[in-house]
């Protein structure tokens, strides 16, 4: 079977500093797999690299089997690729409807329709109020996002980011900032929401990676050093010594 | 809980009490439109109200760029002033080959002339938001104003290009020579014009113009392409200015490369913040004022643009919202109940502020007449009292009422905000207030 995500020799150079080398990674359509390593590892450019955001120096990355390297965010995302941030980044000054709307007019193909009236679109309508029911924020559909707590922006984030529908889920550390037990509840709602899609996610939290992961790969100093289940990465001596190790202190 | 407290929103959430409220609202306006002649019905008034109606049109599309999709524009005035003159070329041509086109299509040309240009150039424009888009827009805007006057022939040089719009076929037996019959040409553009530029913040563009306006990277994942966006935005904006141009063609009977320049591009900027780009509303406020006060404040002062400035400044400095957010701001103490407690700290505030202001102004005039206007004569008149600007009483006098205004206006303005603390706080309580 095609990959979900396949990322085949991709080198990532600013100036003469490279910060990825030959990254290779493969995803399996509906797995659920996290990255972890040190700070600095090249965790988030590989999310950026993914997602469009920047594009690689050589190399090749494609979605479902097809090349998605050096398309535009805009353009991977309507092939089924969506991501989260690991800043918050929400429409500040809209409400947490039309946040989520926003995300879910382009699936439903009314991308830039200027002859229909927004609010009378019961397709739209009705998968917001979904995904809303869905992230626990149904109460609080009509504040403005900016107003939100910042477990609630997370859980936004996270919202906006299933809205549209993707089957590829890209997660930048959700759970970053959180309490126990709303680091908890974020884990149930990444599980639920992501069922029956494929999840890529970067994650800090141990207890999380272990807890939600099918796979793992371990990336330090731009290269994966490692790649297997959960038992097999606990009991990877490299990755013990790489990155394990100095968090077990 | 009292009864007041819940029926209020509950009226506002259900469908229908929404889509009363919005109708509703259409309909007063549309009245409005229509009586205000009526009840004001002498010559200056009917040109004020003419003027009014162009620049509220005028103001909303700019806001279109500015407040729904976040585009600072130094340059809006380039596709009011093409609007304009795609006009004119447009009544002249009628006029000479005797097209069946009637004189209330015209103004529809001119937005036709506005989106043109639009499409032209908006592609480039457009592909970054910001200090970029904000400097290209001034650029453009320059470069349109200086080509008007080498391009003779279609711009007319300094003195423009005139045109007789009685000279179009007639409808409805109406001859558009009378300002009356101009004026409700104008309000009809107006009322139609609002009603689309409101509908379309209401579709799938409208919303996602709002979502660049606050995070266009955040856009790109979501899968729109933000360019687009803003070009289509741009593209809209550039048609009812278009419409406003042409309007002000069919009214002036003229256009010039005045139409164009940067002092319209200014003052369309100056209207629409004013008025608070928050709220659709904002800038036809803000559209009303500017043009009345740029028509009341030439009479009565020759230094009328520093007043202009005054204005601007207070407003970006202490009300960045406009007037709309001003008053917008107290929606949540009306609905918890509470705005009676900020109401009485206004009143006593009202008058060291307003002795505050006259000082100020008397100051300005006094300055004004010593130096620059010496013909004018030196007897200010300020709220019917008659000040010479050359006694020192005056000087006195202006001197008691800044520093007094603003020693007493200070006590009464931090009234205002411990009034604006226990207001809000029992609005936030009964929750009307995040």
């Amino acid at each position: 079977m095609t990959p979900a995500i396949e990322v085949r020799a991709v080198e990532k150079r600013f100036g003469n500093v490279s910060i990825i080398h030959d990254l290779n990674l493969s995803v399996a359509k509906g797995e659920r797999h996290a990255i972890i390593g040190p700070n600095g590892a090249g965790k988030s450019t590989t999310f950026n690299l993914i997602s469009g955001y920047i594009r690689p120096s050589s190399g090749e990355i494609r979605l479902n089997g097809d090349v998605i390297s050096g398309l535009r965010p805009f353009e991977i995302n309507r092939r089924g690729l969506s991501r989260s941030f690991q800043v918050t980044n929400v429409f500040a000054r809209m409400t947490v409807w039309e946040n989520v709307r926003c995300a879910v007019l382009w699936a439903t193909g009314y991308r830039y329709g200027f002859w229909k009236n927004v609010d009378e679109l019961p397709e739209v309508r009705r998968r917001t109020a979904e995904i809303l029911e869905d992230i626990h924020l149904s109460h609080r559909r009509d504040v403005p996002a900016g107003l939100l707590t910042y477990a609630e922006q997370r859980e936004l984030e996270i919202g906006i980011t299933i809205a549209g529908g993707a089957n590829v889920i890209m997660l930048d550390e959700p759970t970053a900032g959180m309490s126990h037990a709303e680091t908890e509840r974020a884990v149930a709602l990444i599980r639920r929401l992501t069922e029956g899609r494929t999840l890529v996610i970067v994650e800090h939290d141990m207890s999380v990676v272990f807890g939600l992961a099918d796979r793992i790969s371990v990336l330090v100093y731009g290269r994966i050093i490692a790649s297997g289940t959960p038992e097999e990465i606990r009991g990877n001596p490299k990755v013990k010594e790489a990155y394990l190790g100095e968090e077990a202190h | 809980m009292t009864s007041t407290m819940t029926s209020a929103p509950d009226i506002a959430a259900t469908p229908s009490g929404q889509a009363l409220r919005f109708y509703g609202l259409w309909a007063i306006a549309a009245i409005a439109l229509v009586v205000l002649p009526l009840v004001f019905s002498s010559g200056g008034s009917l040109t004020s109200f003419s003027l009014i109606g162009i620049a509220i049109i005028f103001a909303l599309s700019y806001n279109i760029l500015l407040g729904e999709t976040g585009l600072l524009s130094f340059g809006h005035a380039v596709h009011y002033g093409l609007g304009g003159f795609a006009a004119v070329h447009l009544m002249n041509a009628v006029a000479a080959r005797g097209w069946p086109i009637p004189l209330p299509l015209i103004p529809l040309v001119g937005g036709i002339g506005g989106l043109a240009f639009a499409l032209l150039i908006g592609w480039v424009m457009t592909r970054r938001a910001g200090t970029v888009f904000a400097m290209i827009s001034l650029g453009i805007g320059e470069l349109v104003a200086s080509s008007s006057l080498i391009l003779r022939s279609v711009f007319g040089g300094e003195s423009g290009i005139t045109t007789d719009r009685t000279a179009l076929p007639h409808i409805f037996g109406w001859s558009f020579g009378p300002q009356i019959q101009v004026y409700y040409l104008i309000a009809f553009w107006v009322f139609v014009a609002a009603m689309a530029m409101y509908a379309l913040t209401r579709t799938p563009l409208g919303r996602i113009c709002n979502a660049v306006r606050d995070n266009p990277g955040r856009v790109e994942f979501i899968g729109y392409d933000p360019h687009v966006v803003r070009y289509l935005a741009y593209c809209f904006a550039g048609f009812f200015a278009g419409i406003a141009g042409g309007l002000a063609a069919v009214n002036f009977e003229i256009a010039n490369s005045a139409y164009l320049g940067a002092v319209q591009s200014g003052l369309v900027l100056f209207a629409t913040f004013i008025g608070g780009t928050a709220y659709f509303f904002g800038p036809i406020l803000g559209a009303i004022l500017v043009t009345y006060l740029q028509l009341g404040l030439t009479n009565v002062t020759s230094v009328w643009q520093l007043y202009f400035g005054i204005i601007f400044i207070a407003i970006v400095m202490f009300a960045p919202g406009g007037i709309a957010g001003l008053l917008m701001m107290h929606r949540p103490l009306i609905r918890a109940g509470t705005l009676t407690m900020v109401i009485p700290s206004y009143l006593v505030a009202a008058l060291p502020t307003l002795a505050l202001a006259c000082g100020v102004i008397l100051s300005i005039e006094t300055v004004a007449r010593y130096t620059a206007s010496e013909g004018d004569g030196n007897i200010i008149n300020l709220l019917g009292i008659p000040f010479n600007a050359t006694a020192p009483a005056t000087w006195v006098t202006a001197a008691i009422l800044i520093v007094g205004g603003f020693i007493v206006g200070r006590i009464t303005w931090r009234r205002i905000a411990d009034a604006w603390d226990r207001a809000g706080s029992i609005a936030r309580d009964r929750g009307y207030l995040a």
